[in-house]
């Protein structure tokens, strides 16, 4: 596995920051676009999360730099210390198989909307060359393929804040079926750019402090940005191999909640619940953690409770649920895969992370969200939720490995 | 939003010429003629972007009964930036349950606007 996300640049930095408790959310950098007139000084809030500290000279060549948005670095960060991690040792063979599902939501529309700027406010006649391939939401798994040449089938999904949990789920279809040998799976988002910002201010979800979910005193989401990717095979071959798991895989369930392109519904989110149960015959009981879509809006908050009490009943009170977002913010389209990876590191450390700015209980969401301290607990199975915009859910079902 | 049924100040000075178009350039020098311009608005927008017939929106009308949901709540506040020049405040948003309420808002907002007191600046 590999992340990079407000809470630093790789997986080691994550999980110390998860397992304290310590969020990743401040202001946003002033200089959002190339240009001070495209800067933070336009929108009503001010934070989020960030990835600081960021060089991507450091990671990739000038030339290289060119060709890619900065969703499109940071999947290829996120590849290269997930595979590094995993040991993969490429052959031909393996090159012409191997899988790469990328999921993002908003693509590279940071640089599209450079090329706006110029049209329509510069009153440029022309925009740079390169818009179009540095903005396709492909461009991640695209570039991942060129970075390790893998010629096997590379796709990109695009279900909003669900995006890359249906893609580690079409990662686990793709290898369990034997379509693939293995699998490069995550997502990857940079949303802060002023154009992205003001529409997110539009729907007046966004929160003028921090991100408390499950709190009675919530205000809003908090947007953040990175990526992260797993490496998918099958346990025997992982086993052949000499690799270590971290985790089982054992359920994906997905569902449509056919209602309202904005109101979640609780009935749609315990459905694709119960089919992520299913998928991985597990009972609810065998479930000892949830990490929660949580994204501390009234909306989610309350249906995320209901559909967790409609499939779990009276396992509920003994079922610790937390939002990490609390920490990394709502990172849209890399969200399923950055808090997949936080439940694969909550399963095999035996500590769950909290909800971190936990202030005051919500009696609406009657949970127990593991408030501001991390819990040392060992857990089967664990859930991770994602419940994007346009009711499209997928749930993600993990068993630890010994 | 904060107590507006006090606050309502409508004076000659409300009829400054740098004010959007009100709909009542000629002279509208009366209180209670000025909100209803203001109302009428209100309405006029709501019915807009909610695609319904205006005769159906009514101050009284609950969002129920129009079919506004929290999204088109949403929607109808920045349509009604728009034609007041105003901004309205998240929080403030929030707390908005009935048409009664967007029409005391605006008339709050539009009378802060055109005379800012130190009172309704610090709000």
């Amino acid at each position: 596995m590999g992340v990079i996300s407000a809470l630093g640049h790789d997986q080691q930095a994550f999980w110390q920051a998860l397992a304290s408790g310590q969020s990743g959310i401040g202001p946003i950098p002033q200089e959002v676009g190339p240009v001070p007139e495209m800067g933070m000084n336009q929108v009503r809030f001010k934070n989020g999360a960030a990835v600081l500290g960021y060089d991507a000279e450091a990671y990739f060549s000038r030339k290289t730099l060119n060709f890619m948005d900065r969703f499109a670095q940071f999947s290829v960060i996120a590849a290269r210390e997930a595979v590094a991690a995993a040991k993969i040792e490429w052959t031909e063979e393996l090159r012409e198989s191997a899988a790469i599902i990328t999921g993002s939501c908003m693509g590279g529309r940071f640089t599209d909307e450079i090329g706006y700027w110029e049209l329509f406010h510069n009153g440029r006649t022309r925009v740079h060359p390169l818009t179009i391939p540095l903005g396709m939401s492909n461009a991640g798994a695209s570039h991942i393929s060129m970075e390790f040449g893998l010629h096997g089938p590379a796709y990109t999904i695009s279900t909003a804040c669900s995006s890359s949990a249906h893609a580690i789920g079409n990662a686990l279809w793709m290898v369990r079926s034997g379509a693939a040998p293995l699998a490069i799976a995550g997502g990857s988002e940079a949303p802060l750019f002023l154009g992205g910002l003001k529409a997110w201010e539009a729907m007046r979800v966004v929160s003028p402090d921090t991100c408390r979910p499950f709190s009675a005193n919530r205000s809003g989401m908090i947007l953040g940005e990175g990526a992260a990717m797993l490496v998918l095979e099958p346990l025997e071959r992982a086993l052949a191999r000499g690799a270590k798991p971290l985790a089982e895989i054992v359920g994906f369930g997905m569902s449509a909640d056919a209602c309202h392109v904005t109101q979640p519904s609780a009935e749609g989110a315990a459905r694709a619940m119960r089919s992520a149960l299913r998928d991985g015959k597990l009972a609810p009981e065998q479930v000892g953690y949830i990490n929660a879509h949580g994204t501390a809006t009234e909306a989610n908050d309350r249906m995320e409770a209901a559909a967790i009490h409609a499939v779990f009943g009276s396992h509920t009170g003994a079922l610790p649920v937390s939002s990490t977002k609390s920490m990394h913010g709502h990172t849209l389209g890399a969200a399923g895969a950055i808090e997949a990876v936080a439940t694969v590191l909550a399963l095999r450390n035996g500590i769950l992370p909290p909800t971190a700015n936990h202030s005051e209980p919500d009696p609406e969401c009657d949970l127990d969200v593991i408030p501001n301290q991390a819990r040392a607990a060992s857990v089967e199975v664990a859930l991770s939720q994602s419940f994007a915009f346009g009711g499209l859910n997928a749930v993600l079902a993990f068993r630890a490995w010994p | 939003l904060p107590a507006l049924g006090s606050r309502f100040n409508f004076t000659e000075t409300v009829l400054s010429p740098d004010l959007p178009d009100l709909g009542a350039k000629t002279a509208v020098s009366t209180k209670a003629l000025m909100s209803e311009t203001i109302q009428a608005r209100v309405l006029r927008v709501i019915a807009t972007t909610q695609r319904i017939p205006l005769e159906k929106v009514k101050p009284d009308s609950t969002f129920e009964e129009l079919g506004i949901d929290s999204m088109d709540s949403i929607n109808i506040l920045f349509d009604l930036e728009s034609e007041f020049d105003i901004e309205i405040k998240d929080e403030d948003a929030k707390k908005i349950q009935t048409i009664r309420e967007m029409i005391d808002g605006v008339t709050y907002l539009v009378d802060s606007k055109v005379n800012p007191t130190p009172q309704a600046a610090t709000e």
